[in-house]
């Protein structure tokens, strides 16, 4: 990955909210982010820390009501994503935006074969005649490494096992060659055996078709082995932002530092004891004016109360929104 | 933990359990064959220990968990728990024996009955089993949410006023309500965040140190099992195929199915990710309701023999409190080896 190449997406300050009866969530708050060619970008989070609903404005995948993208610019391309009328953003995603979602058996139409579904995209995007779309689904098909390629085109989903699907939405996600992957939790639903199966196919297909990925994830396991990036956010916000040695050797936020303490590992000493974030992440209902980690945080000082910090840079590459500075073990001077 | 100077009391029993779900099909709906959920299981659990049950999806460990409980009628085998043989006993008169054990269900939203307050989910049991005041039972209603670190003042808010930690919580007090000392743990932990996750497996650690419990721990996350267990049995389509001392198992795995398993979790650790040697298991698991000839596991075994895809292996102990169920180990080890390989 080139450190000074253009990135192919370009996010600036999102913001979405959702509209419900009870009142506001403000799901994602100034998230900002760029995607460098050929890179893996992962993003860790708990669930409701606002990481798919990020990915899924970008590409305005998210119904409007209740969801409104009230501020901010995704570049890709040189347009902004955010401005682009329906048709053109249509254009834009399935053919240069890949997506993949978590559950592979309620992302398949259960009605239509496997082959139909994957020649879909190749017809409307592609402009491709049946005959022409058919041998390239069967292609990709064998790409992702399903035996008998061909032949299982004009099976239905539910005649392919988990790990199976999973490779079909993967199949039909790079059907157009895209520019940029979006994976949502794509391996979540799957057992360990498989997940190490489908990790690998990725990382072999990443080398084949090098294409951007955005991977997102709750595993730190997965992260550690597949991103070149990570960005980590907790209550709709990135409050850290690192490569991946980097984030895992030297973690600088207290969040940050407190998840990679909670998660044993199968491998090398067991920890006599299991480290705990005590509390709940916050409730949503308003911009956050102060930090979100306040109250979870075991280095909260008075300033954490009235401002919400920015990011600021701590390392090549590396920048993390807090007040406390780590590597001094007492506030930062910011 | 318990002194292994003296030897520990055996708790529970399994032996040979088999639970068998019929399939039926066609117009009248005849028994075309049957899923073979778990197929032949055994294993003991000692007082005050927890045992982990791992497997990945449809290996039968959660049927497995229930069907010891005897929430299924089991196809056959026996299970004794506490000396009082359950196996086959009708479901009446197992209701007198079921305050000694209990259960922690996976999904904390759909095993709490979203009608009834925090009280009396938790006060259920003791209204059907026991015969307490109702001063008597909020006493104890109050002392159960203290002991699970819910607040006292939420006891008559409902369970969607609470998050999925809390919601554990609510659940795991149920069980505790009358005192059990063996509770079965269906992936307790699977619905919850990172975060959460340690802090139930916590307090399920705490409980059990306080009031000496026993658990069968059913979980697909090995590292969390490693954390909790004091041993670990593996289970592959229906069947335990490792059954070891959690240091042991984890450190040196001998079936070459928990062996891939093992390698197969990524590590939070990019370091050791690079290096790091993993065993890719080809293809999928086979259909319980056909399971192959031979070991159940011939089909995507990297080290297969020419034996396994007609005789079954016996589960046997290898090393003191090591059991496998494998041809590469035990009594067969050396005839196995003898025969060449032709695959």
């Amino acid at each position: 990955m080139p450190d000074g190449a253009l990135p192919v997406l370009d996010v600036r300050d999102l913001k979405t909210v959702f509209k419900t009866r009870t009142g506001e969530v403000h799901a994602v708050n100034s998230v900002s982010f760029d995607l460098r060619p050929g890179e893996l970008l992962g993003v860790v989070g708990e669930s409701g820390s606002g990481k798919s609903v990020t990915m899924m404005s970008l590409i305005g995948l998210l119904p409007s009501p209740p969801a409104e993208v009230r501020a901010g610019q995704v570049l890709f391309d040189g347009r902004d994503l955010l401005l682009v009328d329906a048709d053109e953003l249509r254009a834009i995603r399935g053919a240069r935006v890949g997506f993949i979602f978590q559950d592979p058996m309620t992302s398949l139409n259960p009605v239509f074969t496997v082959g139909f579904q994957l020649m879909e995209p190749l017809r409307t995007h592609m402009g491709m005649k049946k005959k022409q779309a058919a041998k390239r689904a069967a292609e990709l098909l064998e790409l992702v490494g399903i035996p008998d390629a061909a032949g299982r085109l004009d099976d239905f989903p539910h005649q392919f096992s988990g790990g199976m699907r999973q490779r079909v939405m993967i199949a039909m996600a790079l059907a157009c060659d895209p520019e940029v992957l979006i994976a949502d939790e794509p391996t979540t639903a799957l057992d360990v055996t498989i997940q190490a199966q489908i990790l690998e196919l990725v990382k072999d297909l990443r080398q084949k078709l090098g294409m951007a990925i955005v991977w997102i994830t709750h595993d730190l396991g997965v992260i550690a082995g597949i991103a070149d990036r990570v960005m980590v956010m907790y209550a709709g916000q990135v409050v850290e932002q690192a490569p991946v040695k980097e984030l895992f050797g030297n973690p600088q936020h207290p969040y940050t530092r407190a998840l990679l303490k909670t998660v044993p590992s199968v491998r090398g000493k067991r920890a006599e004891n299991l480290h705990v974030i005590e509390g709940q992440p916050p409730v949503l209902g308003a911009a956050p004016t102060a930090c979100p980690f306040r109250d979870r945080c075991p280095h909260v000082f008075e300033r954490c109360e009235r401002e919400n910090p920015l990011r600021r840079p701590v390392g090549k590459g590396h920048d993390v929104a807090c007040f406390w500075d780590a590597a001094i073990g007492g506030p930062a001077h910011v | 933990m318990f002194d292994t100077s003296a030897p520990a009391r055996k708790l529970v029993e399994v032996r040979d359990l088999k639970m068998h779900f019929p399939i039926y099909a066609g117009v009248f709906r005849k028994q075309v064959g049957e899923v073979k959920a778990v197929d032949g299981v055994s294993f003991d659990i000692f007082e005050g220990e927890t045992l982990g049950l791992v497997g990945e999806s449809g290996c039968g460990k959660s049927t497995c968990g229930r069907a010891i409980l005897r929430l299924y009628d089991i196809t056959d085998g026996s299970v004794v728990i506490d000396g009082v043989e359950i196996g086959h006993t009708p479901q009446s008169a197992l209701r007198k024996i079921r305050p000694t054990m209990q259960m922690v269900f996976q999904d904390p939203q759909a095993s709490l009955d979203p009608r009834m307050t925090v009280a009396s989910i938790i006060g259920e049991p003791l209204m059907e089993h026991g015969n307490l005041s109702k001063a008597a039972r909020l006493d104890r209603i109050y002392e159960l949410m203290d002991a699970v670190g819910l607040n006292r003042n939420f006891a008559n808010r409902y369970p969607h006023e609470f998050s999925g930690g809390q919601r554990q919580r609510i659940g795991i007090a149920r069980a505790l309500a009358l005192n059990p000392k063996f509770i079965v743990c269906d992936e307790p932990i699977a619905a919850l965040d990172v975060s959460i996750q340690a802090q139930v497996v916590n307090l399920l650690e705490g409980l059990q140190k306080k009031l000496g419990l026993t658990y069968l721990f059913i979980s697909h996350d090995l590292s969390m099992v490693r954390h909790i267990a004091d041993r670990v049995a593996v289970m592959y389509l229906g069947k335990v195929v490792e059954l070891a001392p959690r240091d042991d198992i984890y450190a040196t795995p001998k079936h070459p199915y928990t062996v891939a398993l093992l390698s197969a979790v990524p590590d939070p650790d990019p370091n050791s990710e690079e290096v790091v040697e993993r065993i890719i298991l080809q293809g999928d698991v086979p259909s319980p309701s056909n399971p192959p000839e031979g070991c159940n596991f011939c089909t995507r075994c990297p080290n297969v023999l020419p034996i396994c895809h007609h005789e079954e292996p016996k589960f046997e102990e290898v090393e003191p409190g090591r059991f496998v169920a494998c041809h590469l180990f035990g009594d067969r080890k050396r005839e196995a080896s003898e025969e060449p390989e032709t695959q």
